[in-house]
């Protein structure tokens, strides 16, 4: 009898502990883990957790403890992991060449990764400090939410869902981009009739796969969709005639058909655009001062191409320049970079290590390149493009 | 001792040294551990989501989908529900399943059959078949399957015409499909009558087979008044209910009878040919499960062998495979989510977009799981009810 009873106590003493445990952990409304945790993590967790709470009711507080509500949920902590870190973690693509592609050295070549090293050379004064983090269409949002990166820079599309409902704030636009339909050259097929009945290869979950459902139901063209789920597998399909067209952003198409189709001359991409496609950097809700960083080290790249400051001659330029607005952003004066919690040289580093926005387009995109894609809207505001960095001051 | 033990009954032990009762007691204090664990996961869950402002509910199945998919037994554009969209996967799980455990059923039978033939070069073939299927991974097989045969059948313009109008290209398989007439409705109903009338004269043979004590041919009769009602009603009627529309290829497309894409043709015979492995094996397990004398008393008795099948042996093996033939049609409906790999739209497929586009992970995964739960209860009852059919009855 007495024997039997024993595991029945230790299954109450168990199972006491465990109740207790919950009702500890309800106290603190902490997001996740109860007691086990490190007591230095619950603090910071419990610090967030108020804030939040706090937002709702901030027009009742005063105007004072508004300003330091809006700064402290995370304000700087990215900055400070990366700097404790000694490097920074960048979500890219790692499959579309000229954007994030692994070149034959194993080192990521690209548009995106080249501002992945801008952003390094910024904090560290040394562009190699980037840990590159290839992310799939469906999980890149996830670890950029989760903090497993520190930015992404992955062809990412800014809409309004993303930028409020999934916690993201896209930075600027580095890359003005349009969708577009590739199609065999030898089809004939130049307009969106000629599609009537026919089959498109596109990607699963993306705003492509809803851009294309919208423009053909307005045109009235019925089609079929073949919808894969990662790059290699849709144009794979395409590549052997599953489909008649593919449709994805205009980049994309002609840097895989320049990159993963066997027959790259055999593909053209059509004369129109199906939707308004900008690409940029997109960081997390909830730090604002690496919100900043992002968008002020892309904007000091679009602000050296158009003074004339490129990697060759930022050392010169440095030397002689009179023009007050290029000496405050190379931080000959005031402070700038240390407004941004950086050295006042961060914009040097950028231009001197990674270089203006017209060399880093250039060297993945430009016309001595495989994937040349014309500059057209990517050009300077005073080229006829959108490019329009704010003043440094 | 039965009346000293009653009495120590009657003087009460103490409660916590009643066994009955700490029995109950044990049982209680697990399940509510169980709750408490539960409750605790399920809350930490709410208020993660909360505080990302994120709320469940399945209200936005109501929302519009705004995607395309590729292939619908129903109704459906951009402009329909995620509800719609979901319904449309789960209709296209259901024909790819129902469809692929036919045909399993019918392969498994067949190759289990000749395992046990005496012809060497039958058996060894069936068993290099089973051998073969049983031991790829079903991933590698489907993947095969459409990158490596039905993605590289000839293109378009190349297209392969098989006997039987059956186009083979890497747009897909068409094969030829009737289209109604106005006379189709009404020959419906002639089918319709011709199945009752099929019905009645078995039911009569077999009563009339019961009082004699002769076999009537009885399927043989009903089926020829099905087949007979059947020709004599497509003839009889002014136009043929079904023209018969032959597809064939206009200009870079396929038009006309009925196209299958690769997609599907891959995974419906991947999930067939897979799935009919280990049916085969089941089956050949339960032929051998009855006892020799059975087949040799059947012999003696002057049956042939196809008649020893069909009388003898089947209906005792039965009992024996229908149990593990129900987990073989259920991991064939399971498995068909693997199509999310090669783009046929079934449930899995289907859900996974609908997760992407709405941003409601926990409510897809929790649905998903609870269709397929509610898809594998169901094959199963229909699989007991029908064992509780063929069990043997012992007297």
């Amino acid at each position: 009898m007495s024997r039997k009873m024993i595991p029945v106590f230790v299954l109450l003493v168990i199972g006491a502990l465990i109740v207790a445990a919950c009702g500890q952990a309800a106290t603190p409304t902490a997001p996740s883990g109860g007691g086990e945790e490190p007591p230095v993590v619950e603090t910071v967790e419990v610090v967030k957790t108020v804030v939040v709470t706090v937002e709702a009711p901030a027009p009742a507080v005063t105007p004072q403890v508004q300003i330091q509500v809006a700064q402290a949920p995370g304000f700087g902590e990215t900055l400070a992991a990366i700097q404790g870190r000694g490097n920074i973690i960048c979500g890219v693509n790692g499959q579309l060449p000229g954007f994030s592609f692994l070149d034959p050295e194993g080192n990521f070549t690209g548009f995106d990764a080249d501002f992945c090293r801008a952003l390094a050379a910024a904090i560290f004064g040394d562009a190699s400090k980037v840990e590159f983090r290839p992310a799939t269409t469906q999980e890149r949002f996830t670890i950029l939410q989760t903090g497993e990166i520190d930015v992404l820079i992955r062809n990412t599309t800014w809409t309004l869902v993303r930028d409020s409902e999934l916690g993201l704030n896209p930075t600027v636009t580095t890359f003005y981009d349009g969708q577009g339909i590739m199609v065999p050259t030898d089809s004939g097929i130049t307009t969106l009739q000629d599609l009537e009945g026919g089959t498109i290869c596109v990607q699963k979950g993306t705003t492509t796969e809803l851009n294309l459902a919208d423009v053909m139901a307005t045109e009235g063209v019925t089609y079929t969709p073949a919808v894969f789920d990662d790059v290699n597998a849709t144009y794979g399909a395409y590549g052997e005639g599953r489909c008649d067209a593919a449709t994805s952003d205009k980049s994309q198409l002609v840097s895989v058909a320049k990159g993963l189709l066997p027959d790259p001359d055999n593909h053209v991409v059509m004369d129109l655009t199906l939707s308004k496609e900008p690409l940029g950097p997109v960081v997390r809700h909830g730090d604002d001062q690496w919100f900043d960083i992002v968008r002020w080290v892309v904007f000091a790249t679009i602000a050296g191409e158009e003074y004339g400051v490129s990697s060759a001659n930022v050392d010169e330029v440095r030397g002689s320049t009179e023009n007050p607005e290029v000496r405050r952003l190379l931080g000959l004066e005031g402070d700038l970079g240390l407004k941004l919690g950086l050295t006042n040289d961060w914009a040097y580093n950028v231009l001197k290590l990674v270089g203006n926005y017209a060399e880093i387009y250039d060297r993945s995109l430009g016309p001595d390149t495989a994937t040349f894609i014309p500059r057209g809207l990517n050009s300077l505001y005073t080229d006829g493009g959108a490019l329009y960095s704010p003043p440094f001051r | 001792m039965e009346k000293s033990r009653s009495l120590r009954v009657q003087s009460s032990i103490p409660l916590w040294r009643d066994e009955r009762f700490l029995r109950i007691l044990g049982q209680a204090v697990f399940l509510a551990i169980l709750a408490a664990i539960l409750g605790y996961l399920t809350r930490n869950m709410l208020t993660n989501m909360r505080q990302q402002g994120l709320g469940l509910g399945f209200d936005f199945m109501r929302l519009t989908a705004g995607f395309d998919i590729g292939e619908h037994l129903i109704p459906y554009d951009r402009s329909s529900s995620f509800l719609r969209a979901y319904q449309v996967g789960l209709l296209n799980t259901a024909l790819v399943g129902g469809l692929g455990i036919a045909f399993a059923t019918i392969l498994g039978v067949i190759f289990g059959v000749a395992q046990i033939s005496s012809n060497f070069l039958v058996q060894q073939l069936a068993r290099a078949y089973i051998e073969f299927l049983r031991n790829i991974p079903l991933l590698v097989l489907l993947i095969f399957l459409y990158t490596a045969v039905f993605i590289k059948l000839p293109r378009v313009k190349e297209a392969v015409m098989l006997p039987g109008s059956v186009l083979l290209t890497n747009r897909g398989v068409a094969i030829p499909w009737g289209i109604p007439t106005e006379t189709f409705s009404l020959y419906v109903r002639i089918l319709i009558l011709g199945v009752f009338l099929a019905i009645a004269v078995g039911g009569l043979l077999a009563w009339y087979g019961r009082r004699t004590g002769r076999a009537p041919l009885t399927l043989l009769w009903s089926v020829l008044t099905l087949v007979g009602i059947a020709v004599v009603g497509w003839v009889a009627l002014p136009d043929s209910p079904l023209t018969l529309d032959p597809p064939a290829v206009q200009g870079l497309r396929l038009a006309g009878g009925r196209q299958l894409s690769p997609e599907f043709m891959a995974l419906l015979l991947g999930l067939s040919i897979y799935t009919s492995a280990f049916i085969a094996d089941v089956v050949r397990a339960g032929i051998q499960s009855v006892s020799q004398g059975q087949v040799e008393a059947a012999k003696s008795l002057g049956l042939t062998t196809i008649q020893t099948l069909r009388m003898v042996i089947f209906p005792q093996a039965l009992r024996v495979i229908v149990p593990p033939l129900t987990s073989q049609y259920l991991n064939l409906v399971k498995n068909s989510s693997l199509a999310v790999l090669i783009g046929y739209p079934e449930l899995f497929h289907v859900s996974g977009t609908i997760l992407n586009q709405s941003g409601r992970a926990v409510e897809m995964i929790a649905l998903v799981m609870a269709t397929y739960l509610a898809i594998s209860l169901l094959t199963s009852a229909l699989m007991n009810w029908y064992n509780r059919r063929v069990r043997l009855v012992e007297r």
